[in-house]
């Protein structure tokens, strides 16, 4: 195992770092699904691309965080068989990415949110004391730099556009707000990762995603949720919604009926 | 979006932006196709995620087509007729040497 870098803890755990690779990888992955959804529907042919090229974008992180995940642990499982044979208890995304898409608004909202906290998250994991962690992040940071020029923009433009768009971001903004907290919520994982300096404490992000997320909201004329409540479950694993399990359905179907199917 | 609501004729379409991409080793931009986009920074983006997926792009130019003015196709005889038969124009009089390359 790769631990080159500075070790404060005497040991890393196995578990911990397994953990970690697999919150990283279902994040990217149930979203690049989500996004998926939109292929052939998009209400531009131009946006309907544009969310593809995304969604192909988090899935190729998603392979690599997945893949870098059973290489940690002495596990006979493929990347493959994490993404297509779990069940939904046992991933580790956080709930805001498998909430369903709403209306186009909504789903470039959610991506904005996401991409506000991935783009200091994996500016810092790219400083990782694992090599391979730092290495898969400094290749997905230049990805979700545009991500969050696309989505911070179409936010903007939606929210500041005209009085029905307007509504419809502020109907999502309030639907989604509930979602964002649990980024932030750090737990025993996250402590053990942080003290072995492999990634800082997610609470850490709430800062630059505060200015990210208030500059946008306010060009966007969307006035910030003052509630702090914030679902979670999804990144521990404790009680994701009842969306995700519908998502894997769909997602899972061809390997569940042809198991070890390839092309 | 810095939309034109006051006039129904634009519809609720975008506008219409040509693209020009220099490639990896074109040395000018070339026209691929056209693309609808709200404005120039969108019509960027857009040409983007449509025409450079493959990684043929390193430049994008995009043009409103509004802004295109192009020859007309009723005088397409008076404007490359007279070409048509001046074949010492074309340099293919002369033998090429093979260390020359391909021109």
């Amino acid at each position: 195992m790769a631990t080159s870098g500075i070790t404060r803890s005497a040991t890393v755990s196995e578990t911990a770092v397994f953990e970690f690779l697999l919150r990283q990888g279902d994040n990217a992955l149930v979203l690049g699904h989500r996004l998926s959804e939109w292929c052939g529907v998009g209400p531009a042919l131009e946006e309907d691309i544009a969310l593809a090229n995304t969604a192909l974008d988090l899935i190729g992180q998603a392979k690599m965080w997945l893949e870098s995940a059973v290489g940690e642990i002495d596990d006979s499982r493929s990347a493959n068989d994490l993404a297509y044979l779990r069940d939904a208890w046992d991933f580790r995304n956080l709930l805001l990415v498998e909430v369903p898409n709403g209306d186009f608004g909504q789903t470039l909202l959610r991506e904005f949110f996401f991409d506000a906290f991935q783009l200091p998250w994996l500016n810092a994991l790219s400083q990782s004391s694992n090599q391979r962690i730092a290495d898969i992040a400094a290749k997905a940071f230049k990805e979700a730099s545009y991500h969050l020029e696309r989505s911070a923009e179409t936010v903007i433009a939606l929210g500041d556009g005209t009085e029905q768009s307007h509504q419809r971001m502020s109907r999502a903004l309030d639907y989604l707000w509930p979602y964002t907290g649990e980024m932030f919520v750090d737990d025993a994982i996250d402590t053990h990762i942080e003290s072995v300096g492999i990634a800082p404490l997610p609470s850490s992000m709430r800062q630059a995603w505060n200015q990210t997320v208030d500059s946008v909201l306010s060009q966007a004329q969307l006035a910030r949720p003052q509630s702090t409540f914030a679902h979670s479950g999804g990144r521990t694993g404790f009680r994701h919604t009842e969306h995700l399990g519908h998502l894997l359905a769909q997602m899972q179907v061809l390997q569940r009926s042809y198991p070890g199917a390839t092309w | 979006m810095a939309e034109d609501t006051s006039s129904p004729a634009a519809g609720n379409e975008w506008p219409l932006w040509e693209i020009f991409i220099r490639g990896q080793h074109g040395m000018s931009h070339r026209h691929v196709g056209s693309l609808h986009a709200t404005d120039a920074e969108h019509a960027i983006k857009n040409a983007r995620d449509v025409y450079t997926r493959r990684n043929e792009g390193v430049s994008i130019w995009v043009v409103p087509a509004s802004q295109v003015s192009a020859s007309s196709p009723s005088d397409k005889g008076p404007m490359f007729d007279p070409a048509r038969d001046k074949v010492y124009r074309h340099p293919t009089f002369y033998e090429l040497p093979d260390e020359a390359g391909k021109m």
